[in-house]
């Protein structure tokens, strides 16, 4: 017996227009042509990520690193029962997360619902803190499209320098990568000038590989950042799918020479962690991946931590948990 | 917003402590349960390689010392360590992979000071492995009777075993657990520059309360091995090192009837097809050739990569190889710590400018070496031609010779176009593949998707030039016992 049919057989790696079967506009075609998706080894995956969770960080650039995981800070409610107040007082902390000592920097954006983004943008309105917008159905993604599309637009019109948008999962997940496609591709052109993330929920997808297939069907489609979680399901953000992302935009980058952004968001509570993941974007992507341009921390309970730990960095204690507001 | 790149992030000099290390000035050899001077009183330094400084003064054992240590060992034979019970020869067992876990930091910081491993690796590998063998073996202690199906394990007597410098207190774990548990007693020679976690064992041994003389530790020159293995009281050979002396220790056992186990060298084919999980490869090849400093018999050091993904892989892997991080053994954010010696550095140097001479084509990561002690840059050559003789002998260094192949069969071809056939690495997604192509591999051992893994119950050894016998689970028995009706 020979091999050639070993050699020969159609390879998993390919295309992602082809492996995909998607049609992308004229013009798009071309800049998505190489995109390849390969493979990704679960066992590998978590070994490496792991690996880079053991990493220790000098003391003389954890000050810095804890000032980063503030910039790259997407200070999010997203609670049914927010009220415009909520968002102010977030919005204040946003510009000074610690009132006391205004050394620290602000955060990138304040995420909440659309209905307040008009408040949101005026409390940041002259600050550098972005207003970022769920939108798009979210978080399952299963209103009708146009409704979809519409709440997108109107987020935009609203204010929002940045939207979320969800993945289709019940599209992706079941092949209609076409429709997932176009539904991102049509969010990209609501949205306007506004930046989109697109969240994939990674909880939700089941493997690693479908987490790579989806973070490249994102980017091809246009998403400007692609994300972790929606932070409404019990899974979220771990070290490995991180990994596993990074080095989806790594190809990207690399056969595209198009950066996409990562934002990991949901289970982020502690500065530990979110080290941890500036170790795993800083290795995998390099340090021009290190800047809110293209990081994000989506959280609500991580800034009071990192504050912590700033504070004990700067006066060799820790202070107490009441010293710190609450949002 | 903020300028792209604004922060770079940097790891700590996170340095592991040397204080659970106590040291000696001098070390005597370990005969008869106890630490005793060697006959001609003749002592040689050990040296940190990665400082270049001597650590402690080392006993060198000559014929007399040989001598009395195999009539201990045949003593404590003789004397009743053959007779007793399994399950109390386990005991001892048990109790020195218990003792060895107590003191893993130790034992981990002075393997990495003597051998300049990095400590990760030390910490996280040679250690928890050794005491995990002695686990293992601890368990088949008492089981032997059932192990050969209709057949009785009976002991040999005395076994010489001599180990390398690569896996010093691993390699001691190997060959001891599954001695000592099949009823055999045992004299050790460790390599010349890794002889102190062999020596901290001896006090762990004593600690156990192991008989006296059922292991005796010698350390010493080439000329102390060859006497070891030569000495007429030995009933069983265990080597593990280079081919070149395997093979005169093959010839000087012949006619003798004494067992032989061979564990030698490797250039071990680390094959990549298109299909592969690339991200993960990257680190497979990493993890396959930089592990240890590539000083590893099984090391993947020849890579075989498809051609329509040779130039992704190169790629991610020469992206990959300039976040290595090469340095002090004993900082735990080092990925790739000292050479063990001089004299392997050298050798490294010298077959990596052989690949340069012969026109293959040189990467290296930017990286500042250490001023002092014994260090090399990760390496990887591409444009290698199989006639190469980086591409034919063992380096035994990182250094890396990267290869195509178009079909499968191609693969095989050059995976097996070596004298050596210790280990291969397949990476394919398709599982028909990994068996198609683990058939056909000329290696004791291939590992599908992942490179350098181990365990105590899976065999380890070679075919051809990479020697024989198998060391691991219950294979690993049958080099220590008889097979009697």
């Amino acid at each position: 017996m020979t091999g050639d049919w070993l050699s020969n057989s159609r390879p998993i790696l390919g295309r992602v227009t082809d492996l995909l079967a998607i049609e992308t506009p004229t013009g798009a075609a071309d800049a998505v042509a190489g995109v390849r998706i390969t493979p990704v080894d679960a066992v590998g995956l978590e070994q490496r990520a792991a690996a880079l969770c053991t990493r220790s960080i000098k003391t003389s650039s954890k000050a810095a690193a804890l000032d980063l995981a503030i910039r790259v800070m997407d200070l999010t409610t997203l609670e049914g029962a927010d009220t415009p107040e909520r968002v102010e007082a977030l919005c204040t902390r946003a510009r000074h997360p610690d009132a006391a000592d205004w050394s620290v920097p602000s955060v990138a954006a304040v995420c909440v619902y659309p209905e307040l983004v008009p408040v949101a943008a005026e409390a940041l309105a002259d600050s550098a803190v972005a207003v970022a917008s769920v939108a798009g159905g979210f978080p399952a993604g299963l209103a009708p499209l146009e409704a979809r599309l519409a709440e997108v637009a109107w987020a935009a019109a609203a204010g929002a320098d940045e939207v979320d948008i969800v993945l289709n999962r019940s599209a992706f997940l079941s092949g209609r990568y076409q429709k997932a496609y176009d539904e991102i591709a049509g969010a990209k052109q609501a949205c306007g000038s506004a930046h989109l993330k697109v969240i994939l929920e990674t909880g939700e997808l089941g493997s690693y590989d479908q987490i790579r297939r989806a973070s490249m069907l994102a980017m091809v489609a246009g998403a400007d950042f692609i994300k972790t979680s929606t932070g409404k399901i019990g899974t979220s953000a771990t070290p490995a799918v991180a990994l596993c992302m990074a080095e989806a935009i790594r190809d990207m980058a690399e056969q595209t020479g198009r950066p996409v952004g990562l934002k990991l968001a949901g289970g982020i509570r502690t500065a530990k962690q979110a080290w941890h993941y500036l170790v795993i974007v800083g290795e995998t992507l390099g340090p021009g991946w290190l800047t809110p341009e293209r990081f994000r921390l989506g959280a609500s309970s991580l800034l009071n931590d990192v504050l912590m730990q700033r504070a004990k960095l700067r006066d060799g204690r820790y202070q107490r948990r009441e010293d710190y507001s609450v949002d | 917003m903020a300028p792209v790149g604004d922060f770079d992030l940097e790891y700590a000099s996170a340095p592991e402590s040397t204080a659970p290390v106590r040291l000696a000035s001098q070390y005597g050899l370990f005969v008869g349960g106890e630490m005793v001077e060697p006959a001609a009183g003749r002592l040689a330094p050990t040296v940190n390689p990665a400082t270049g400084e001597a650590l402690a003064e080392v006993s060198v054992a000559d014929a007399a010392d040989v001598d009395r240590a195999v009539a201990a060992a045949r003593t404590a034979w003789e004397g009743g360590w053959r007779d007793l019970p399994g399950a109390d020869r386990a005991k001892y067992l048990y109790r020195v992979a218990r003792l060895l876990q107590e003191r893993a930091r130790e034992f981990a910081v002075l393997e990495t000071m003597d051998g300049g491993k990095p400590i990760r690796e030390s910490r996280d590998l040679d250690i928890p492995l050794a005491a995990a063998h002695f686990f293992h073996y601890a368990g088949w202690a008492d089981k032997l009777d059932y192990a050969f199906s209709g057949r009785r394990a009976a002991p040999l007597g005395v076994a010489a075993q001599v180990i390398p410098w690569n896996f010093p207190l691993l390699m001691a774990a190997w060959k001891l657990a599954p001695a000592l548990a099949c009823g055999n007693t045992a004299v050790l020679k460790p390599a010349p520059t890794t002889p102190l976690t062999a020596l901290l064992l001896a006090e762990v041994l004593r600690d156990a309360g192991l008989p006296p003389g059922v292991v005796n530790i010698i350390t010493g020159d080439d000329a102390a091995g060859a006497a070891l293995v030569a000495h007429p009281g030995v009933d069983k050979v265990a080597f593990t090192g280079s081919t070149e002396v395997g093979r005169a220790i093959a010839a000087e056992m012949a006619g003798t009837g004494k067992r032989l186990t061979l564990e030698l060298g490797g250039k071990a084919a680390n094959i990549v097809f298109d299909d592969a999980a690339l991200d993960q490869v990257t680190e497979g090849i990493v993890n396959g050739i930089y592990f240890n400093g590539g000083q590893v018999c099984c090391a993947g050091s020849r890579l075989l990569v498809q051609e329509t993904v040779a130039d992704t892989v190169v790629g991610k892997l020469q992206r990959r190889m300039d976040t290595l991080r090469v340095g002090d053994p004993l900082d735990k954010n080092t990925d790739i710590g000292a050479i063990n010696s001089q004299a392997q550095l050298n050798r490294i140097q010298e077959l990596v400018a052989s690949g340069v001479a012969e026109g293959a084509e040189l990467y290296t990561p930017e990286c500042v070496l250490p001023e002092r002690g014994f260090f090399h840059a990760p390496a990887l050559f591409t444009n290698v031609s199989t006639a190469h003789r980086i591409a034919q002998e063992e380096i035994f260094g990182p250094v890396l010779s990267v290869l195509t192949f178009r079909t499968a069969e191609e693969a095989v071809d050059k995976a097996n176009n070596t004298p050596y056939g210790l280990s291969a690495g397949i990476w394919t997604e398709k599982g028909s593949r990994i068996l198609w192509m683990a058939d056909r591999m000329q290696a004791g051992v291939v590992w599908a998707n992942t490179f350098n893994r181990f365990d105590p119950a899976s065999p380890f050894g070679g075919y051809r030039e990479s020697g024989y016998g198998r060391e691991g689970g219950r294979a690993g028995l049958l080099p220590y016992v008889e097979l009697v009706p």
